[in-house]
């Protein structure tokens, strides 16, 4: 317990979207009702802003190009006047979706979760499977690769052409490359020598070392975090909260509503100025 | 920033842009003449920089970009652009390979396609497989559209929309007809748009570079897509632009032949992402 007292806290922050909407709702409802509760005023948060700011906080980089991936999203974002601006995007499927869809099919262990299993697994591979290439400008585009692998995998193994290692090792050499090669002409067309990885699938240390690779080849420092920030948390949205607390955002209690959809460049960046230094 | 006081006191005699509330705006050519003189052009002009590189006798690099080295030199007695593509090494050496082989191979084939079909891109004078080398046309007096765009709108906010018209029109025509040849190019930004202007040519022309992601394919998907990517790309490049790309797609409409079935599809591709917005 962190043995704080209502009257220790300052405001109550909410997760506003984006999400599934089931959860969503019902935390909205206890942040609604505990804010009344304390009368503290209260604050809707971005889900994707709150990875940002946990991690620029949790590895103390300053103005990084920001690569954001999990189950649900894949971005890369860098800040530019006032606004988290989304440089590149998958255009369908994100990757965490491509990598647990696949676990599903060679039917790997949720436990305790599939991109881990498939992580440990691809350690192991050792032939690399042509995979489709899906790189469209700035954006990616995952659907194509994971409809491939799920017609081949079955045939590949059965001719004993591959492990299903080797499907988990060409899998994430492939997926990855393409995340950071994204991440790449982001930083290039930005000019930012600091790349920040976020979200659950930046757990993977295969993707953190092939970054560090790209970024040490340019002269450029990648941040990452372990599976105590990288995956969602409560803590991240009270840091964002915090820093749109502090300057000046407050959500009025008829505004306190959540959504499902909610782009990360939505949401006016009132805690750094033009330069991106804190204000 | 110094030049642009300068040339604000001028006066638009020598503007191509005729309105005289305009005088402070730059002209194409005078971005274009600002760079060389200063030496910061992005990707054509004058610059020189020190002779030879030791993979390439005779060539200066002047750019390294995220996946390849440009140099400048001459081969064959002509001013060229040498573009090697290197190895990264983040990715496995296999897939490496491939992608750096079918990069430079696609980019000679669709230039050569390209070109073909009347859309003026640098000409390519020799490739080597070997080192995924290209020796192609040094493009002289052009500037990105990207800094253009940016020149004109550090000016003045009102009167930059109508200064830039002309040229959003123009990209969306060179879109058109580079689409209606059924090549896609993979990676439209403002940096890959180049507006070239000789000493005696009265108006800017569009020249497209960089066709390394470039396709051939006659889908209406893949050219949503490809348009797309240039929203992306133009919006947060230049924040607050909606209006200007709308020229882009208005003169891509008129000009090209498919124009429904691809506008139809951005606005699917749009509407595909996980966490858009939803409007109605």
């Amino acid at each position: 317990m962190a043995k704080v007292k209502p009257q220790d806290i300052d405001c109550v922050a909410y997760t506003k979207g984006p999400g599934m909407g089931a959860p969503l709702v019902s935390t909205a409802v206890v942040a609604r009702t505990v804010a009344q509760l304390w009368n503290k005023p209260l604050l809707g948060v971005n889900h994707c802003i709150g990875h940002i700011e946990m991690g620029r906080r949790v590895t103390g980089a300053v103005n990084p190009v920001v690569l954001y991936v999990s189950g649900g999203n894949t971005q890369v974002i860098a800040y530019q006047l006032k606004k988290y601006r989304i440089f590149g995007e998958t255009i369908d499927i994100a990757v965490g979706n491509c990598l647990d869809r696949f676990a599903r099919v060679l039917k790997i262990s949720n436990d305790p979760s599939p991109g881990y299993n498939i992580e440990q697994m691809a350690k192991k591979g050792e032939k690399l499977i042509d995979l489709p290439y899906g790189v469209k400008g700035m954006d990616v585009s995952f659907s194509g690769i994971l409809s491939y692998i799920e017609d081949a995998a079955q045939s590949l193994l059965d001719s004993k052409q591959a492990t299903p290692e080797d499907l988990c090792f060409s899998l994430q050499e492939t997926v990855f490359a393409m995340l950071v090669e994204i991440t790449e002409r982001a930083m290039a067309h930005c000019g930012s020598e600091e790349v920040l990885i976020v979200g659950g699938v930046g757990c993977n240390e295969r993707l953190q070392e092939m970054m560090g690779i790209m970024a040490a080849e340019r002269g450029a420092k990648v941040f990452a975090t372990d599976e105590r920030y990288c995956i969602d948390n409560g803590a991240m949205i009270a840091q964002a909260g915090w820093e749109m607390f502090r300057t000046g955002h407050v959500t009025p209690l008829v505004d306190s509503w959540c959504t499902q959809r909610f782009r990360t460049d939505e949401v006016e960046v009132t805690w750094r100025d033009d330069s991106g230094e804190p204000i | 920033m110094a030049a642009k006081m300068e040339d604000s006191t001028r006066g638009s005699g020598d503007s191509s842009v005729t309105s005289s509330n305009m005088t402070e705006i730059p002209t194409v050519a005078q971005i274009i003449e600002r760079q060389a003189a200063s030496g910061e052009s992005s990707a054509a002009g004058g610059g020189t920089g020190p002779p030879g590189s030791l993979h390439h006798p005779g060539f200066a690099l002047f750019k390294q970009g995220a996946e390849a080295r440009l140099y400048r030199g001459t081969f064959l007695g002509r001013p060229t652009v040498l573009k090697e593509r290197f190895s990264k090494k983040y990715r496995h050496p296999r897939l490496d390979e491939k992608l750096t082989t079918k990069r430079t191979q696609g980019e000679a084939r669709t230039v050569a396609r390209a070109r073909k079909a009347g859309i003026p891109t640098p000409c390519i004078y020799f490739v080597n497989y070997q080192s995924n080398c290209i020796y192609m046309e040094d493009l002289r007096c052009a500037t990105t559209s990207r800094d253009y765009i940016v020149a004109v709108q550090s000016v003045g906010a009102g009167d930059s929309f109508r200064a830039l018209q002309p040229i959003m029109d123009k990209i969306g025509k060179t879109l058109a007809t580079m689409h209606d040849g059924d090549i896609i190019h993979g990676d439209l930004t403002t940096s890959n748009i180049m507006l070239k202007q000789d000493a005696s040519a009265t108006e800017p022309e569009v020249v497209l570079i960089d066709f390394g992601l470039s396709s051939v394919s006659q889908l209406a998907e893949d050219k949503g897509v490809d348009l797309y990517v240039l929203e992306k790309a133009f919006l947060s490049t230049h924040p607050n632009t909606e209006t200007l790309f709308r020229i882009i797609l208005k003169s891509y409409t008129k000009h090209s032949r498919k124009s429904k079935d691809v506008i139809k599809k951005l606005d699917e591709v749009r509407l595909r992402g996980r966490k858009r917005t939803m409007v109605g």
